[in-house]
């Protein structure tokens, strides 16, 4: 049945064996050293927030998801990637249940690119392993997100959120090519600035 | 059995008697989604009711029956009298346990795979989300309950310091009060109007926002029984004295104040909220911080007390005097290693931009499982086996086994987790039924997947020895019990300030908080066009094949 553990030592241990100001003392200095460290750290989130412009994706903007199709910068006609007049890359994607719209797009390497992303349905994930790209698309809102390959690779982009029963098939694929070899011809009759 | 203890015992023996097939269900799952064969492993839609099932009873049903059984048995045995309100305590047991039953059923009948953090606009049968309202809205009675307990208490020994273990108590009793808030709203102005059918367009971003408030609260509210031991039942099972009774009343009121204005660290990257608040929130949740490291050293510094009590001499000789054979001493101490791993992950997670990197991949999965399934719930264990003759009147059975389970517990947190956070940083995205380990991205995750599936082996193994060891002890013989002790302070508080003894200063801080932390981001929606959307059922869509991809 019950076996013995080990027994309590035979004499109590007494009141305040330890002085109330030492055990004050001792806490304060504790405390102190704890709160330099979160400072510290606290410190460090500003700075690169602030200096290096180090956010997490933020762009608060809302769209109507049930006339994405019909209007605006999601129509069909305008989604994929489209050359920015100032040389950088835009990629429009619309998540719907259970892929990517498109399902595949082609980007160039060590050129400024902004993800705009927005749902058809329900709330997705956009993630790009290896790479801090990682941001929620949340039906009724475009999610942007920016970023710079530095080196050429075929990038699976996985769902990250679950959508519904069909969430594990969902992985898109995002190539990078070298800029040189990027079909730039094809997308010129793309527009921005619907 | 008087009284109160048979409510402690009901309580307990629901969280427990549903916790050990929700271990079953989450080894499944891993075994489910592992290169390996495993029955039923081509089901998606098994997988994902099995998911909703498993975060369902581990984050509700388990942790909301676990507190109102502990509060009970803390409030008779720590403030020495019968409970004020034992009626209303049962009523409040039948509710929660009819909405138990009634989201449990709908999700085992595949009408509910949204999993347990809803996510909307996906839709799942209404019998789920008013199984929750019952749940949860159900706790409620005991967090009055133990509001009232302690005023009464209090009324009656004027001047008096609260019992430590009560007054933390009823702390956690109000820090689930306002986290509840969240997901009782989202509840019951969004997702029930719009599950019955009343309502077209609903506000997805508003109940996410809503959600998040508990979300971080929640987590809190799991981990204050794990903090109640540390502070009354480890320095008492160790046979020495707790360093600090104000620490203790400091690090639960740091908990009430800090763990809910911070949930939008959550929702980091998400396209509704602007970089503002997430910044505030996010520097908010640093504090959240400080309490856990007060802890550690109070509790080190109780720990150090009894082993050189014990005998322990030098530097670190007081470590190896401690009683290790004791389930509560060892629970702790396998506790601590893994709060530690687990609050380092947790850093990462609630750093502003550095969530990037690991935002809802399985290294968050690792995170909460580490941090929660391992440090808290190894603690409830330890609980269970330090109440568990109290509320029988017969003592623990077969206490090796007991240590067993607990070292087979934390083996099987820690081989589980790691390789989760290995492929979390890889980048594997969470809640996927299945990958195709053909895909480059996937294969080299391969290896790796494996070893955390022979950790959730050693997991399951770990949960049907608790149920042989309470079922066992349940049916012993009866003997004299021990009354539940709880630890005297160093010094013990004779009398302590107003503030430390009572929560009306405090939850009036939170409130402004409150006010300024979620105040724009919840009513930014009020006056935002466009955004509302369509629901979408949870279930019945067709699944697209890899033929038609």
């Amino acid at each position: 049945m019950a076996e013995p553990l080990s027994n309590p030592p035979d004499r109590p241990l007494p009141d305040g064996i330890i002085p109330e100001e030492v055990v004050a003392h001792t806490e304060k200095r504790w405390i102190a050293i704890m709160s330099a460290i979160l400072v510290v750290m606290m410190a460090v989130i500003v700075v690169t927030g602030v200096m290096g412009a180090l956010h997490p994706p933020s762009n608060v903007e809302a769209i109507d998801p049930q006339t994405l199709h019909l209007k605006g910068e999601f129509v069909d006609s305008n989604l994929g990637a489209a050359v920015e007049p100032d040389g950088s890359v835009t990629v429009r994607l619309i998540a719907v249940q259970f892929d990517f719209v498109p399902h595949s797009v082609t980007v160039p390497a060590d050129t400024s690119i902004t993800f705009r992303i927005t749902s058809a349905d329900v709330i997705h994930g956009f993630l790009l392993p290896d790479t801090n790209v990682n941001t929620m698309i949340v039906p009724g809102f475009v999610a942007e997100v920016r970023t710079r390959f530095t080196r050429s690779d075929k990038y699976e982009m996985p769902c990250n959120e679950y959508c519904g029963l069909g969430h594990h098939a969902m992985v898109g694929l995002v190539n990078v090519v070298p800029k040189g070899r990027f079909p730039a011809q094809d997308l010129l009759e793309r527009t921005s600035n619907e | 059995m008087n009284k109160s203890e048979r409510l402690a015992l009901y309580h307990l023996w629901v969280a427990f008697g549903l916790f050990v097939p929700a271990v079953l269900l989450g080894a499944w799952q891993m075994l489910a989604r592992s290169p390996l064969p495993a029955p039923l492993q081509d089901h998606p839609s098994t997988y994902y009711a099995s998911v909703t099932l498993h975060g369902t009873v581990m984050a509700y049903v388990l942790t909301t029956f676990f507190a109102m059984g502990f509060g009970y048995a803390v409030a008779a045995t720590s403030l020495r009298r019968p409970i004020h309100g034992m009626t209303a305590a049962w009523v409040g047991f039948a509710i929660c346990l009819t909405g138990t039953l009634m989201a449990a059923a709908t999700i085992v009948a595949g009408r509910a795979s949204v999993l347990y953090t809803f996510y909307p606009p996906l839709l799942a049968s209404p019998w789920y989300y008013l199984g929750a309202l019952l749940l949860i809205g159900g706790s409620m009675i005991w967090v009055v309950l133990m509001i009232i307990n302690m005023a009464a208490w209090k009324r009656d020994n004027p001047g008096l310091p609260v019992p430590l273990a009560m007054f933390a108590t009823t702390a956690t009793a109000y820090l689930w009060a306002w986290a509840a808030t969240g997901v009782l709203l989202e509840l019951i102005c969004i997702l029930i109007p719009r599950a019955f059918g009343w309502t077209d367009l609903i506000d997805a971003a508003l109940g996410r926002t809503l959600f998040s408030v508990t979300l971080h609260g929640i987590v809190y509210f799991w981990l204050m029984p794990a903090y109640i031991a540390f502070y009354t039942l480890v320095p008492e099972a160790a046979g020495g004295r707790l360093y600090s009774d104000t620490m203790g009343r400091l690090t639960f009121i740091m908990f009430l104040v800090f763990s809910i204005p911070v949930g939008i660290h959550h929702l980091l990257a998400d396209p509704e909220h602007a970089t503002g608040f997430k910044f505030v929130q996010s520097f908010l949740t640093f504090l959240v911080v400080l309490p856990t490291l007060v802890t550690v050293f109070s509790l080190s510094a109780s720990l150090e007390i009894a082993g050189r009590h014990r005998g322990g001499r030098g530097l670190l000789g007081w470590i190896w005097a401690l009683p290790w054979d004791r389930p509560m001493v060892l629970a702790c101490g396998l506790s601590l290693i893994m709060l530690g791993l687990g609050g380092f992950g947790g850093i990462i997670n609630m750093s502003y931009a550095m969530n990037s990197m690991i935002h809802n991949t399985s290294w968050v999965t690792a995170h909460f499982h580490l941090i929660f399934g391992g440090a808290v719930v190894i603690m409830y264990f330890a609980i269970a086996y330090e109440i568990w003759p109290r509320i029988t009147g017969k003592p623990l059975c077969l206490v090796w086994l007991a240590r067993w389970q607990l070292w087979l517990w934390f083996w099987g947190m820690m081989i589980a987790t790691i390789p989760w956070h290995i492929t979390g940083l890889i980048g594997q995205p969470r809640r996927v039924a299945a990958f195709d380990y053909s895909m480059p991205l996937y294969a080299r995750m391969g290896p790796l997947v494996i070893i955390s599936v022979i950790g959730g082996f050693f997991l399951l193994i770990s949960a049907l020895l608790l149920a042989v060891v309470l079922v066992r002890s349940q049916f012993g013989e009866r003997s004299v019990p021990e009354p539940l002790r709880y630890a005297l302070a160093v010094n013990p508080p004779r009398h302590v300030p107003p503030s430390l003894n009572g929560f009306a200063l405090w939850n009036s801080i939170l409130l402004v908080l409150m006010i300024a932390a979620y105040g724009y981001p919840i009513g930014q929606f009020f006056f935002m066009k466009d955004h509302n959307v369509p629901a979408i059922e949870a279930t019945g869509q067709s699944i697209p094949t890899e033929d038609a991809r």
